[in-house]
């Protein structure tokens, strides 16, 4: 197409008989801004390569960094909850579990409370206040996660072991099961604290993307329920829940992928211990608090490579929940591109 | 009057009273997550306000992190995380913007940009302490020490996707017409994108900027084992280089109050200016809109 319009250009000026000379500047011109064009196309292509090799690049330095450690224990470091650097005997189970345990505890409580926060700006909400409601629960996600952990260290840790902790320890103490969750000491931190606060960090992700999902239901649809007698909660139940399933669900794994590999805010408060106990009140760790606390104090190199082979599966987890939610998102766009 | 007789007959009827019940409790509820969700925020900044108020002085910005047990300042965690940032912001927003533009203007729908896109959305909200991981082991490692320029990449990885998901949206936003108009005129491809689509999306693309700022200025994770800490002043980028967020997690968790009140005030710092960027890049883009 360009080469096309240079030859009508040039015809033009033979036309109008003009000298050589400008015919041939003209030339270069044109050259120099295809030059030009060519190498601006291969920056940004280059440039997009260069996040594709990002990624690449991220997966084979924690493939090399862990090998060492994985070569050593295989399969088994998965498995086990042995975690010694004095005899170098290093297992993964007991910081999965706990970053397993401490995202589920935030899921549990940051999806129904994002739902529902969601319900009431989408659906209750005056319209005036609607805006500045949602301002401020995106600024809480904005909030950096260290503020979440000295927070969650100096004032909901004592709060929890002085008031809540004790609370559940003396209400389940004769219930079979709730016993053994709410056992032990109130230290404070734990597994359970740590679960908390995670919550309070994804509420603001699951909430903004269901937000923005039920938006973008047609009127119509909910026109038609309210015209046959359906409650606002009928019709947010029964036609934009089932409408949104596959986006809110997304949003969810969207939410899930930052509790799992979250850090600072949980290791203030996990209490970093590498053993598995059934009491959510119980200190324990995750893959990002281990990672976190013992990285520059770890001695030796297979000490040094047990800990990014835990980096290496927590990236694994985080790669897997969030191509789920990506997908699950993309089709729902293509859904309503239609 | 016959119907309003029915009505309250059909009021009355339980299964309309049940159905009205649940629809007041779920709205309860509704209404007390809401309250729920905003009291955090409320109590959060509150305590930080209370607790950072209280040790904000010149000295936090004239001295540097004191030994323990004495009184000192901030200022060279300070001008260390002002330098990373700055750095990163360098290094990762001319990447950020020209895969941005790949996507938007050259490889709209080819099979590149779809994996670029959703590569790209996977960097976006990977784990930022595996981020520090890969830095540690691609510049860490092979140098065999912590220094400044290890953090600044850190963050630079951190910094592209936002910047390379705002310049794709933004330029998207811009009216094929503009595009066409350029062509018809005889402007080759990438004049048209350098002189028209970026004016045309210039408050977006400062807008991605600024988030990603707010985003990396209060990372710790992946500072703790490529910039690590310093407990002096240094310019120099190729030793460790201290940074406010590993400075507030070390004296935070250290049995010394004047540490501890030093984190606060750090926290306090932080989170206004990363609330500050945010509003300042929510006003740019909603002045653009109206």
């Amino acid at each position: 197409m360009a080469s096309g319009e240079r030859d009508v250009s040039e015809v033009a000026l033979k036309g109008a008989s003009a000298p050589m000379a400008v015919a041939a500047s003209r030339a270069a011109v044109l050259r120099r801004l295809r030059l030009t064009d060519a190498i601006f196309h291969g920056l940004t292509r280059a440039a997009s390569l260069a996040v594709l090799a990002l990624l690449s690049g991220v997966i084979i330095a924690l493939i090399y960094g862990a090998a060492p450690a994985l070569g050593t224990f295989g399969f088994g470091f998965l498995f086990d909850e042995s975690w010694n650097p004095v005899t170098e005997r290093f297992g993964a189970l007991a910081p999965i579990f706990g970053t397993l345990v401490t995202s589920f505890i935030a899921m549990l409580i940051a999806v129904p409370v994002g739902l529902m926060v969601a319900f009431f700006l989408t659906e209750l909400c005056p319209m005036i206040l609607r805006r500045p409601i949602g301002i401020a629960i995106e600024l809480l996600a904005g909030i950096p996660s260290i503020i979440y952990g000295i927070w969650g260290l100096f004032v909901f840790a004592p709060f929890m072991q002085q008031y809540v902790q004790p609370l559940f320890i003396d209400t389940f103490a004769n219930v079979p099961i709730l016993s053994t969750l709410f056992a032990g000491p109130p230290y404070g931190i734990g597994m359970f604290t740590a679960g908390l606060i995670l919550a309070i960090m994804v509420l603001p992700f699951v909430t903004s993307i269901s937000r923005d999902v039920f938006d973008a239901v047609p009127p119509v649809l909910k026109e038609a329920a309210y015209g046959v007698g359906c409650t606002t909660w009928e019709v947010f139940r029964y036609v934009v829940l089932p409408f949104t399933r596959v986006g809110v669900i997304g949003g969810f794994m969207l939410g899930l992928g930052r509790a799992l590999g979250e850090t600072m805010a949980v290791t203030f408060v996990i209490g970093n211990a590498h053993h598995i106990s059934a009491s959510l009140f119980a200190p324990g760790t995750t893959i990002s608090a281990s990672i976190a606390n013992e990285f520059t104090e770890a001695v030796g190199d297979l000490y040094t490579s047990a800990l990014v082979a835990l980096g290496l599966i927590l990236f694994f987890i985080t790669f897997c929940v969030l191509a789920i939610a990506r997908y699950m998102l993309m089709r729902l766009q293509r859904q309503g591109g239609k | 009057m016959a119907t309003t007789a029915s009505k309250t007959a059909a009021l009355a009827s339980p299964l309309y009273a049940g159905r009205r019940r649940r629809n007041t409790i779920a709205k309860g509820l509704a209404f007390a997550a809401t309250i729920f969700g905003l009291g955090w925020l409320i109590l959060i900044l509150g305590v930080l306000l209370y607790k950072g108020v209280g040790g904000l002085s010149l000295a936090v910005f004239t001295e540097n992190t004191p030994p323990p047990g004495a009184a000192g300042g901030l200022l060279n965690a300070i001008v260390g995380s002002l330098i990373m940032t700055i750095l990163a912001v360098l290094i990762g927003t001319p990447i950020g913007i020209l895969a941005g533009t790949y996507l938007a203007e050259y490889g709209r729908h080819d099979k590149l940009s779809s994996v670029v896109r959703f590569i790209n959305d996977i960097l976006l909200s990977a784990p930022s302490i595996v981020i520090g991981l890969f830095v540690y082991e691609i510049l860490v490692a092979p140098m065999g020490h912590f220094s400044g320029w290890a953090g600044a990449v850190a963050l630079a990885v951190i910094v592209i996707p936002v910047v390379v998901r705002t310049t794709e949206d933004m330029l998207s936003l811009v009216p094929d017409t503009l595009r066409e108009a350029a062509a018809s005129i005889g402007l080759p491809r990438a004049h048209m994108i350098v002189r028209i689509a970026y004016r045309a999306a210039q408050a977006g693309i400062v807008t991605g900027i600024l988030l990603a700022v707010a985003r990396i200025s209060g990372e710790t994770a992946p500072l703790l084992f490529t910039a690590l800490n310093n407990q002096f002043f240094s310019l120099n980028m190729g030793a460790p280089m201290p940074s406010l967020p590993v400075v507030i997690f070390q004296f935070a968790l250290s049995p010394y109050a004047e540490w501890q009140k030093l984190a606060w005030t750090g926290a306090l710092l932080i989170t206004v200016t990363v609330l500050g960027l945010s509003i300042v890049a929510r006003s740019l883009t909603s002045a653009r809109k109206s």
